[in-house]
């Protein structure tokens, strides 16, 4: 993974210098609340319903063993114990205090972390494929790009106050397991019919309000000439985004308002007096220096089946259970990702304790990981396990309450925060999310059920990504009580798709038997070897809302 | 040092604060024999007598201003004001830079209006000279706000050296020592 030279580090130590002086003048009354809310959301400091939250970036959802001690240690220190990892791959801290930001982010720096462009109407922190590096049918470590952008956009001096948030997204494989198309900017590597390696850029995705999926903008950009791209796109953003509505300043409403032929004029205007000045031209110097960091490890050569995993696969039923959901093709012979599912029936999705993540450093030291992923579906990810280790690895995972097997399942739901903690919330989401987990905790139902994604979110901002669930739940207040409202069809795959309103809401119990109707509908009506969304997709929505609402 | 001209206003520039040598004139009211700010209806509108005056003249943008409004006759101008309505609207950043690397303007920059010393850095990254200070801050203030980060990553109007540039050089050297 990426190591900071002198002048990343340097630049983390003096901006986390640079908030103390800020929360200094907060606090002796220099600073107002409006003029010192930017100041630190550009920090990921959130003011909430019942203390300050902080959002430490996981740069494209890479961490190594030491990193993810120190979060252990810090949520021990400074929060209550654990943390939540959210939808943008980043881990937020509830219950931290004002006076102790400016320490946590001196100890972040030490390990090469920040909480910069976490919030604020900036570029966010940048995601990736949680694969990458060892998906198959990769054209390159889309992190390699990831890394450039999140140079590129750190304390960028032009687009540090721009109309809204603005986040980027990169993948290099067909296969989508980043929701690419709800990004601002949606990069993914391909080669052109030459066989040159460059990006296919889309523009004007997001969820909120106005859910949009992004739209194609540069069909093949060169890789040299990918920053003055992105840079083009931000500057059309800057000066014609609007400004006077906040629910209407995304990069998408612009897009969607002009029509992406006239965004496509006016980025390729502003591309080419970019291009022309070289200024942002990439030298393959530093494309390799930064490829360098994210080479694969040196893998060992194995042959592609490993009889002590099978062995193991054979003796224990439940270990069977994990390897089939949450054990994935690896493209080198001999190897597999496991993924950790951070959703425990019952409990809050995302949520991970400091002993769980000083456990997770543990195991990355004993079996010599260099790195853990994060996954928008808030799950982590080991990227390089020795299929023969996989055993000995779910074992130590169990100890700490990470085995469970439901990756893909109906369990394996995403949540928002929602009126728990959040104060833009208008419903909760973790209560539900913890009900139809345990209306469907039976590994057998979940197996027969097969892939399915649920998604709740606890207000129209979408944090949930609920327009992008198979079955998506949206939260509202309806006269003071809460409401939920049920959406059907949605993917965040390489076949993306907004899901669609299916009826009115329901209250907090009618929405989970809600959820039971629509999935007895699905194995009613299912057609052998079909998911939850093949069946949608075949017979429409009618026969779900004849279930819910014919009565 | 605030030097008594007959305006209030303090101007930060180069490292230093003093008086506003410009003095912004409302569309209805009479130019004064100084040199003067107008907004760009009024330059627009009589363009012809204001650049014939001797004075030194510069010209007001507001936020949804663009500086390609004045593209032809920016040449002729000492001075653009970049006016903050409020410091959550971004877009003087990106009228500064188009102002210097697309229209190649070189008189002087300046940003007034309502915005934050911790915008300050950036405003003289994009190529901004000068600020009419919002806020009672001195010298010294305004100097520590803008050296709080010694490195930049991204190159802009400024042309100072990134963070690219630097390791490059040390690249260089490190070779040249071997």
């Amino acid at each position: 993974m990426y190591r900071y030279d002198e002048f990343d580090a340097r630049l983390v130590r003096e901006r986390a210098e640079q908030f103390r002086t800020q929360v200094m003048r907060r606090l002796n009354g220099e600073l107002s609340e409006d003029e010192f809310k930017p100041l630190r959301l550009q920090n990921g400091l959130y003011l909430q319903l019942h203390s300050y939250m902080l959002r430490i970036a996981v740069p494209y959802g890479t961490l190594s063993a030491i990193q993810m001690r120190k979060l252990g240690s810090i949520s021990r220190r400074f929060s209550k114990g654990y943390g939540h990892f959210t939808t943008r791959t980043n881990l937020q801290l509830h219950w931290v205090r004002l006076i102790d930001v400016p320490d946590i982010l001196h100890e972040l720096a030490e390990v090469e972390m920040h909480c910069m462009q976490t919030s604020g109407n900036n570029v966010r922190n940048v995601t990736a494929d949680p694969f990458a590096g060892a998906a198959a049918d990769e054209i390159e470590d889309p992190r390699i790009l990831c890394e450039i952008i999140r140079q590129w956009s750190t304390l960028h001096p032009e687009f540090s106050f721009l109309p809204r948030k603005f986040k980027i997204c990169v993948i290099a494989s067909e296969h989508d397991r980043a929701a690419l198309l709800s990004h601002d900017i949606a990069i993914q590597a391909i080669r052109n019919a030459g066989g040159e390696a460059g990006y296919r850029v889309c523009v004007g995705g997001g969820l909120g309000r106005t859910p949009y999926l992004a739209l194609e903008v540069g069909s093949f950009v060169p890789k040299p000439h990918i920053l003055a791209f992105i840079e083009a796109i931000l500057r059309v953003y800057n000066e014609a985004g609007r400004r006077d509505n906040l629910w209407k300043a995304r990069v998408k409403i612009l897009v969607h308002q002009l029509g992406i032929d006239e965004i496509r004029r006016r980025v390729e205007v502003e591309f080419a007096e970019l291009k022309q000045s070289g200024m942002l031209e990439l030298p393959p110097a530093e494309i390799e220096r930064i490829a360098e960091y994210f080479a694969p490890p040196a893998f060992d050569e194995l042959s592609g089946d490993s009889p002590e995993f099978e062995s193991a696969k054979r003796q224990s039923r439940p270990f069977a259970a994990w390897a089939k959901t949450n054990v994935h093709d690896h493209k080198t012979p001999g190897y597999a990702l496991a993924t950790i599912s951070l959703k425990p029936i019952g409990l809050t999705p995302g949520d991970c304790s400091s002993e769980q993540m000083e456990g997770l450093a543990d195991i990355m030291e004993s079996f010599r990981f260099a790195e853990i992923r994060v996954t928008h579906e808030q799950n982590m990810v080991f990227p390089h396990v020795r299929q023969k280790d996989l055993f000995h690895l779910w074992q130590r995972l169990d100890a700490l309450g990470l085995a469970t097997a439901n990756h893909g399942l109906v369990t394996d739901i995403i949540a928002c925060p929602g009126l728990d903690y959040c104060d833009l919330a208008n419903a909760r989401s973790i209560p539900i999310a913890q009900e139809i987990a345990r209306r469907f905790a039976d590994p057998g139902l979940q197996a027969d059920l097969g892939e399915l994604k649920i998604k709740i979110s606890g207000c129209i901002n979408a944090c949930g990504h609920h327009h992008l669930g198979h079955i998506g739940i949206l939260g509202v207040d309806r006269k003071g009580v809460e409401n939920y409202q049920i959406l059907l069809g949605g993917s965040g795959a390489e076949d993306a798709t907004l899901a669609e309103i299916l009826g009115p809401g329901f209250d907090n119990e009618g929405i989970i038997g809600a959820v039971e109707n629509v999935i007895e509908t699905f194995r009613q009506k299912r057609a052998p070897g079909e998911r939850f969304l093949d069946t949608y997709r075949r017979i429409g929505a009618a026969p779900f809302k004849e279930r819910l609402y014919a009565h | 040092m605030l030097t008594d001209s007959g305006s209030k206003q303090r101007v930060f520039r180069k490292g230093h604060i003093g008086a506003d040598d410009f003095l912004f004139v409302a569309d209805d009211a009479p130019l004064a024999d100084r040199p003067v700010i107008v907004t760009v209806t009024r330059f627009l509108a009589e363009k012809d007598r204001l650049l014939s005056r001797p004075a030194p003249l510069g010209v007001r943008l507001e936020p949804a201003e663009s500086p390609e409004l004045l593209r032809s006759d920016l040449p002729k101008l000492k001075l653009i004001e970049l006016h903050v309505g409020y410091f959550k609207d971004g877009r003087a950043f990106s009228w500064a830079r188009i102002l210097r690397t697309r229209l190649r303007f070189t008189g002087e920059i300046r940003v007034t209006g309502h915005f934050l010393l911790d915008q300050i850095a950036f405003f003289l990254r994009v190529g901004v000279d000068s600020f009419t200070l919002p806020g009672n801050w001195s010298e010294t203030e305004v100097e520590k706000a803008t050296g709080l980060i010694s490195n930049v990553y991204q190159p802009s109007a400024d042309h100072r050296p990134t963070i690219l540039d630097l390791r490059r050089r040390a690249t260089v050297t490190a070779t040249a020592a071997e």
